[in-house]
């Protein structure tokens, strides 16, 4: 089922969730909603599933406008972050509720049992319908509820934060099973995340969200190597940048021009954003700037430098390999593999949220 | 290993005798035992004492003088009255206080603070004045009083009115018990069952209710109880026709003021081991389903 998202606004008083937000989702594809909490993408999963009302807009399933369909109608697969099963009942009760009471034609027990245990089978917790949702661990809850979800054979699969609440190591484990079944099945599904990785592993393609507008949609190689805004380019990897001047395509900073190539951004004050892992080291007077190391820690398999640049010591990351003989004091030129300009933000991109959220 | 170091070095203090240090956050011997002593005696005088009181007046002369004391035919409709009055109000207070607390837990609506206190109404006001304030609408003076009477409807001094001062007592309990469980449980399970196709009833029914059953016999419980006890609201609406709008506790006041003591501790015994059974039935709740009831209560 293809799904086509208009101009939808939603507010909550004064506050816009979703900004007047377009996406078309593809039929078959995996999508994620990307963005750090209070950017929307929550509000527009809820809204697609219809538990949200927007204030404007139309959302269609295929050609059949479902803005105003109510959430029984509109036939949608939706697993919660906190699995929400019904926990007074057993598991097989659980997936079978909505062959039982939605609606669909009514099946017989017979029937509703069997595609239970075929799910259960799909979902890999043969011979746990009899079990209760307390007796299960957290992975296998979120799989229940995947299935509860899939028997009513939804238009779509939307997932909130689906393993928002579950430990690094399930997490990881419950992603690639993801990606399977949703190979196998092949619906169409849209899962919310705030985690940039399992976005980017998991997805076919990803829509970034910002306060409640839409930033860019595409292909995790897309996001990650050319980011339209540069709040995705400092939102999905790391990245430090600098302040320039911008006149006529060629940056200044601090005065003096810098050798980069043509920057596109409109003339006037704008920033260049670097990759750690695309600044290198070479001699003073040889890279874009110069620079002084004022920092070094290790970092998994690399070791970061902070390195400070210019008068007001601005601050640059770099990804360093180990085995190179570098100490704090030194003095290096800095060339960048990539960069990307973009004009100043009147309102620069806050990530502390995000990035404190991540972590936790 | 360093582990085996320290054990290498730990005999030395093994072989001493086990020190019994006094916990650090306790208090003196002492003072526990004066402390434990004063809430020990606090409790048997103003909560057991009493209780034992009502029990060996009842049966001061007698199991037989006991027993006689229901052979009182206005004695037996008290108790038949008490019956029906909360054969009534309790059913009807499960429908309005499930009502109100799915309302109030499960969505947003303007106004929703100011119901929330006047749910707690009954509790702030005197009993004696909710009954005044039937008796102000429904009384021969009241406000509806001359209209009822052409349509020779009797509220005050009848059944009606003790169902009605009895409803307004009791109106919290259940609602009280609900509203913390349902708000602890959210939504979701609700929006799950939406979508999954169910219908607003069906999802009230499959999934709301199942979720607060215990809760909802925990206030069932403690409707009933207040429901059967209550005297001031009942006592202004009654009139004390004996045999007729007398409950038990009215009916225990009048054998009282007649100095038939036997009778009255009996009758009232019938109260206390009302109590007591909802006690002991509340507690086997909590101990079992503790989890299920509230984590927000604990009275």
């Amino acid at each position: 089922m293809e799904l086509k998202i208009r101009n939808l606004r939603k507010d909550y008083g004064n506050f816009p969730a979703l900004n007047g937000v377009n996406l078309d989702i593809r039929s078959g594809e995996l999508i994620a909603l990307l963005g750090p909490s209070g950017s929307g993408k929550t509000t527009l999963l809820r809204a697609i599933a219809g538990l949200e009302s927007p204030d404007g807009g139309q959302i269609f399933f295929g050609d059949n406008d479902a803005s105003r369909q109510s959430v029984q109608h509109r036939h949608v697969g939706f697993v919660f972050q906190h699995y929400a099963l019904f926990r007074h009942m057993k598991v097989l009760d659980n997936i079978a509720f909505g062959m039982r009471h939605g609606q669909g034609p009514k099946q017989s027990e017979a029937v509703i049992r069997k595609r239970v245990l075929e799910l259960l089978d799909l979902v890999q917790l043969n011979g746990l319908e009899g079990r209760y949702p307390a007796q299960l661990s957290g992975g296998q809850r979120q799989r229940v509820a995947l299935a509860r979800a899939l028997a009513i054979e939804p238009k779509v699969l939307l997932l909130d934060e689906p393993f928002g609440a579950l430990d690094a190591q399930v997490r990881k484990g419950l992603r690639r099973w993801l990606r399977q079944i949703h190979e196998e099945t092949g619906h169409t599904t849209v899962f919310v995340t705030h985690d940039q990785e399992e976005a980017m592993e998991l997805s076919d393609r990803v829509a970034v969200l910002h306060k409640g507008d839409l930033q860019q949609v595409g292909t995790p190689d897309e996001i990650y190597d050319s980011p339209a805004t540069p709040f995705v380019y400092a939102f999905i990897g790391d990245s430090t940048s600098l302040p320039v001047t911008i006149t006529n395509g060629a940056a200044t900073f601090e005065g003096a021009p810098l050798s980069v190539g043509r920057v596109d951004p409109p003339d006037g004050p704008g920033r260049i954003h670097i990759r750690p892992q695309d600044v290198t080291l070479v001699a003073a007077g040889q890279g874009v700037v110069d620079g002084r190391i004022i920092g070094l820690r290790r970092s998994g398999p690399y070791r970061r430098a902070d390195i400070a640049v210019g008068q007001h010591a601005h601050r640059i990351e770099a990804l360093l390999p180990p085995e190179l003989d570098v100490s704090i004091g030194d003095q290096f030129g800095l060339a960048f593999k990539r960069y990307a300009a973009f004009a100043d933000d009147r309102e620069p991109p806050k990530l502390g949220l995000a990035r404190e959220k991540q972590a936790a | 290993m360093p582990a085996d170091a320290t054990l290498a070095a730990a005999p030395s203090l093994g072989t001493s005798a086990p020190i019994q240090l006094p916990s650090p956050i306790a208090e003196s011997r002492g003072a526990r035992i004066a402390l434990i002593a004063l809430a020990v005696a606090f409790l048997g005088f103003f909560l057991l004492l009493p209780l034992v009181a009502v029990f060996v007046e009842a049966f001061r002369k007698g199991v037989e003088a006991y027993f006689e004391s229901f052979d009182d035919p206005d004695t037996l409709s008290a108790i038949w009255l008490t019956v029906v009055v909360a054969a009534i109000a309790v059913p009807l207070n499960v429908v309005f206080g499930l009502a109100a607390s799915w309302a109030i837990a499960k969505f947003e609506f303007k106004g929703k603070s100011f119901l929330l206190s006047l749910i707690d109404l009954p509790f702030s006001v005197s009993p004696v004045v909710s009954g005044m304030c039937y008796v102000l609408l429904f009384g021969a003076q009241g406000v509806f009083g001359p209209w009822l009477a052409k349509h020779d409807l009797q509220i005050i001094f009848a059944l009606p009115g003790l169902v009605l001062a009895t409803i307004f007592v009791t109106f919290p309990f259940v609602a009280r018990e609900l509203i913390p469980l349902m708000q602890e449980q959210g939504t979701s399970e609700e929006e799950a069952a939406l979508s999954l196709g169910a219908g607003g009833f069906r999802t009230f029914w499959s999934v709301t209710l199942p979720n607060v059953r215990w809760a909802l016999l925990y206030g069932v419980l403690l409707c009933n109880a207040r429901a059967m006890g209550e005297f001031g609201a009942v006592s202004v609406v009654s009139g004390h026709l004996r045999g007729l709008t007398n409950t038990i506790p009215l009916q225990v006041e009048i054998l009282y003021n007649d100095y038939n003591f036997v009778a009255a501790f009996a009758v009232a015994s019938v109260l206390a081991g009302l109590g007591l059974v909802t006690l002991a039935i509340k507690s086997g709740l909590e101990w079992r389903y503790g989890d299920q009831i509230s984590s927000a209560h604990r009275h």
